[in-house]
C-alpha cells in the first residue's frame, strides 16, 4: 500500500488549480499594472506627437545639455565609485582590522540618508555660509549649484552598489587564493589582477551596471544642489521635471524616454552577459 | 554663407556671413540688424568646443585621475551641441526667479539680447533658473550666484538682503513702481462648468470643497493667496484667522511651489480649486485648453507686485554690472511690457501691446500688502517661524 503511493508521482502543490491560476493570475496583473503600465505609458506619452515631435524635443539645447551632463556625470562617477568599491571590499574581506563594522556602517550610510539630506548636507558644508564654502567661491570654485556639487552629490548616493556588490562575494571567496599565491612569490598586484580581480569580475559587473543606473538616475540629491540653471546644471531627471512643469510634455516623456532607455539598455547588457557566461557565472557567484 | 549663432544661452538667430571677429565669434546680417554670435554646428568648430568645455567641466570637477579625462572628452563629442553656451569671455547674467515667469523670461530674454546687441553692445548670455520664490531665495543665500533676482515679493529679496548683505536695504527705491516692472493678482481656476458653484472667498471654507494652493513657506504666490483670504475675511469682518484656518483644512496638498500647485491641480486632477497666480491661470487655460478650466474672479483680491533687482555682492565686472541693470531697466520698455501683457501680467505701459491682451483683465477690488503694513512687517509675523500660519497649520 505504502509502496504503492511512493512509486506514484506526487505533485509537489497541493493547493487547488482555481487557487494556483488564481494567486499567478494576481502576480501578472499586479507586474502589468505597477511595472509594464507605467514604463509604456512614459512611451506613448513622447510619442503623443509621433517621432518627429520625439525628434524635436532631444534636439532642444537644453535636452542635449541634460544628457550630456548625465552621461558625464554617470562616466565620472562609475569609475571613481568602481575603485572605491573594490579597495574598500578588499579590505573589508581580506584583512582584519578594528573599525572594521564601522567601515561597514559608513558604506551603507548613503543607502539609509535621504537623497534630499545628502544634497542638504553638501549644501551645509560648501555653501556660501560655511568657511569652507566660502573659501572656495572666493577662490571662483563654487561646489554647490555647480557641476562639481551634482557630482559629489551623484558620488554619495551610489557609493555603496559596488562594494556592497563585491564584499559578500569576496568574503565566500576568503583569503586562501591570494594568500597561495602570495607563498608561490606573486606581487600584491599581480595577485590582484590574476587572482583576485577574476574571481570578483561578474560581481565588479553587477555592481558597477547598478552604480551606473543609479547615477543616471538621481533626482533627489541633485535637484537640491543643480541651482536649477537651464542647459548648465540640469540633469535629466531635473530636466524631466523642468520640461513638466513648463507644460512641454512630450519633451518630457520624450527625454523620460531616453532615461527608460539607458536603464533598460543596462538591464538587457547584464540579461545578456549573464546568458553569455551563465557557467562561469554560477561557478564563481552564487546567488 | 548663410549661418547660425548663438546670441545668449539659449537664443539662435541666423542670417548671412558677414565678418568674422576674431575671437571666435563671427557678425552675421539677420535682415533687420547685424548679430555677433558663436557659430553654432559645422561639425569641426562644434567639436573644438566641446572637448574644450568637457576638459573645463572636469577639472572644474576637481576629481579626477589620468585615463578617464579622455572617456569624458570621447562622451563629450558624442553629445556635441550639448555644451553650455560656451560664452567664458563674453559677460553673463544668471537670472533666479520664481515659477510661473518662465515663460516670459524666455521670450524677454531673445528680446533683450537683440536689442542689446542692437545697441552696438557685446553679447550677453543669459541664463534661468526657476522655482519656488522662497526657495529660489535661500539657493542665493547658500551661493547660487544670481546676477539678477526677479521673485515673487520683495520679502525674500528682503531676505537675501538681510543675510548676505549682497544687496542694500533700499534696493526697492531703486527702479520705478516698486521695482515691480509687472503686477498680477489672485483668481480661482475651477474645473470646466464651476460644478461646486464657487464664486466668492466663503464657499472655499465649506466642508466639500478641495482647494489647492502651496506652503507660503516656500511660495511667494501662496503668501499673497494667504494675504488676499485674509483680506476678504477682514472686508467682511469675519475673525480672519478662524476663516484662513477653515480655508488651510480645505488643502490636501501643499506644493513647494505655484507651478507644483498648478500641475497637481490640472494635470493630477486632484481637488476642486486652484488659488493661482492670474497669470498662471491664464497660461494654464491657453495650454491646457478653455473647455478645462474656468476662471473666477472673486469680489476682493490683492495687488500682488513681483518685484526685480541687481544682486550688488555677485557682480564680477562693470561690463556686467550695465549690461544687468540694462536688462532690468529694459523690463520697463513699451516692447517688455507688452510682453508682460501677452504673458497675461497687468503691466503699467499699455502703449505697444495688443488691445486683446490689454482688455483681457477684469476689474479687481484689490487689496495691497500696504493695507496690512508692508512686507516688512507681514513676513515675520505671518509666515515667519511660530507665526500665524504655523499657528493656523498647527491646528
Amino acid at each position: 500500500m505504502s509502496d504503492n503511493t511512493l512509486s506514484r508521482p506526487v505533485p509537489v502543490t497541493t493547493e487547488p488549480p482555481v487557487a494556483r491560476a488564481a494567486l499567478i493570475g494576481l502576480a501578472i496583473l499586479f507586474v502589468a499594472l505597477f511595472l509594464f503600465a507605467p514604463l509604456v505609458t512614459v512611451f506613448a506619452e513622447a510619442l503623443a506627437e509621433g517621432w518627429r515631435g520625439v525628434r524635436a524635443a532631444l534636439s532642444l539645447p537644453d535636452a542635449r545639455a541634460a544628457i550630456g551632463m548625465t552621461l558625464t556625470i554617470a562616466a565620472i562617477a562609475v569609475p571613481l565609485n568602481a575603485v572605491f568599491g573594490i579597495a574598500a571590499a578588499w579590505a573589508i574581506a581580506k584583512f582584519d582590522f578594528t573599525g572594521k563594522a564601522f567601515l561597514i556602517t559608513l558604506i551603507d550610510l548613503p543607502f539609509s540618508v535621504s537623497p534630499v539630506v545628502a544634497g542638504l548636507m553638501l549644501v551645509l558644508l560648501f555653501g556660501a555660509n560655511s568657511t569652507l564654502g566660502g573659501w572656495f567661491i572666493a577662490n571662483d570654485m563654487p561646489i554647490v549649484f555647480a557641476y562639481p556639487g551634482i557630482l559629489l552629490a551623484t558620488l554619495f548616493v551610489t557609493f555603496p552598489f559596488v562594494a556592497r556588490e563585491l564584499i559578500p562575494v569576496m568574503i565566500e571567496q576568503g583569503p586562501a587564493e591570494e594568500e597561495a599565491a602570495l607563498t608561490l612569490g606573486a606581487s600584491g598586484w599581480r595577485t590582484f589582477f590574476t587572482v583576485t580581480l577574476p574571481n570578483i569580475r561578474w560581481a565588479l559587473l553587477y555592481g558597477v551596471l547598478l552604480c551606473n543606473a543609479r547615477a543616471m538616475g538621481e533626482f533627489g540629491a541633485v535637484a537640491v544642489v543643480s541651482g536649477k540653471i537651464r542647459g548648465e546644471t540640469a540633469t535629466m531627471p531635473t530636466m524631466v521635471e523642468m520640461f513638466y512643469n513648463e507644460y512641454l510634455s512630450v519633451a518630457a516623456f520624450s527625454l523620460a524616454a531616453v532615461l527608460a532607455m539607458l536603464a533598460l539598455l543596462t538591464l538587457l547588457l547584464k540579461s545578456l552577459l549573464e546568458w553569455r557566461h551563465a557557467d562561469l557565472l554560477a561557478a564563481t557567484r552564487r546567488h | 554663407m548663410y549661418r547660425t549663432i548663438q546670441i545668449s544661452g539659449h537664443t539662435l538667430a541666423q542670417g548671412t556671413f558677414v565678418r568674422s571677429l576674431g575671437d571666435g565669434r563671427i557678425e552675421i546680417d539677420a535682415g533687420h540688424a547685424r548679430l555677433s554670435g558663436r557659430p553654432i554646428a559645422t561639425r569641426n568648430t562644434s567639436e573644438t568646443v566641446n572637448i574644450q568645455s568637457a576638459f573645463r567641466k572636469t577639472l572644474t570637477g576637481g576629481q579626477l585621475r589620468g585615463g578617464l579625462l579622455a572617456a569624458v572628452a570621447v562622451l563629450g563629442l558624442t553629445f556635441s551641441g550639448s555644451g553650455p553656451a560656451a560664452a567664458q569671455d563674453g559677460v553673463e547674467i544668471l537670472n533666479v526667479s520664481y515659477d510661473p515667469t518662465r515663460e516670459f523670461y524666455r521670450e524677454y530674454n531673445a528680446l533683450f539680447t537683440a536689442w542689446w546687441t542692437a545697441q552696438g553692445n557685446a553679447p550677453v548670455s543669459i541664463r534661468q533658473s526657476h522655482g519656488g520664490a522662497g526657495a529660489q531665495a535661500r539657493a542665493v543665500i547658500d551661493g547660487l550666484e544670481a546676477t539678477v533676482v526677479t521673485l515673487a515679493l520683495s520679502a525674500d529679496i528682503d531676505q537675501i538682503a538681510e543675510r548676505t548683505g549682497k544687496i542694500p536695504a533700499d534696493w526697492q527705491s531703486r527702479l520705478e513702481h516698486n521695482s515691480s516692472p509687472y503686477t498680477s493678482t489672485i483668481v480661482f481656476l475651477v474645473r470646466d462648468g464651476n460644478p461646486k458653484g464657487i464664486e466668492d472667498w466663503d464657499d472655499l471654507v465649506t466642508g466639500d470643497v478641495q482647494v489647492i494652493t502651496p506652503n507660503p513657506k516656500t511660495s511667494g504666490g501662496a503668501r499673497w493667496n494667504f494675504l488676499a483670504a485674509w483680506g476678504y475675511a477682514k472686508q467682511k469682518g469675519l475673525d480672519p484667522a478662524e476663516f484662513v484656518g477653515d480655508l488651510y483644512k480645505n488643502v490636501p496638498v501643499l506644493d513647494t511651489g505655484a507651478r507644483g500647485s498648478t500641475t497637481t491641480f490640472t494635470q493630477r486632477g486632484v481637488g476642486d480649486v486652484l488659488l493661482a497666480w492670474e497669470n498662471e491661470a491664464f497660461l494654464a487655460l491657453e495650454s491646457l485648453g478653455e473647455d478645462a478650466f474656468d476662471i473666477v474672479v472673486p469680489s476682493v483680491s490683492i495687488l500682488a507686485e513681483p518685484p526685480v533687482t541687481l544682486v550688488d555682492g555677485n557682480i564680477t565686472s562693470d561690463a556686467q554690472r550695465a549690461a544687468a541693470e540694462a536688462y532690468l531697466e529694459h523690463l520697463y520698455s513699451a516692447q517688455a511690457q507688452a510682453l508682460a501683457l501677452k504673458h497675461f501680467y497687468r503691466a503699467w505701459d499699455t502703449s505697444a501691446a495688443a488691445p486683446e491682451d490689454v482688455a483681457r483683465f477684469p476689474e479687481v477690488n484689490f487689496v495691497t500688502v500696504e493695507d496690512f503694513g508692508g512686507w516688512p512687517e507681514v513676513q515675520p509675523k505671518f509666515f515667519g517661524d511660530g507665526g500665524i500660519f504655523d499657528q493656523i497649520y498647527e491646528e
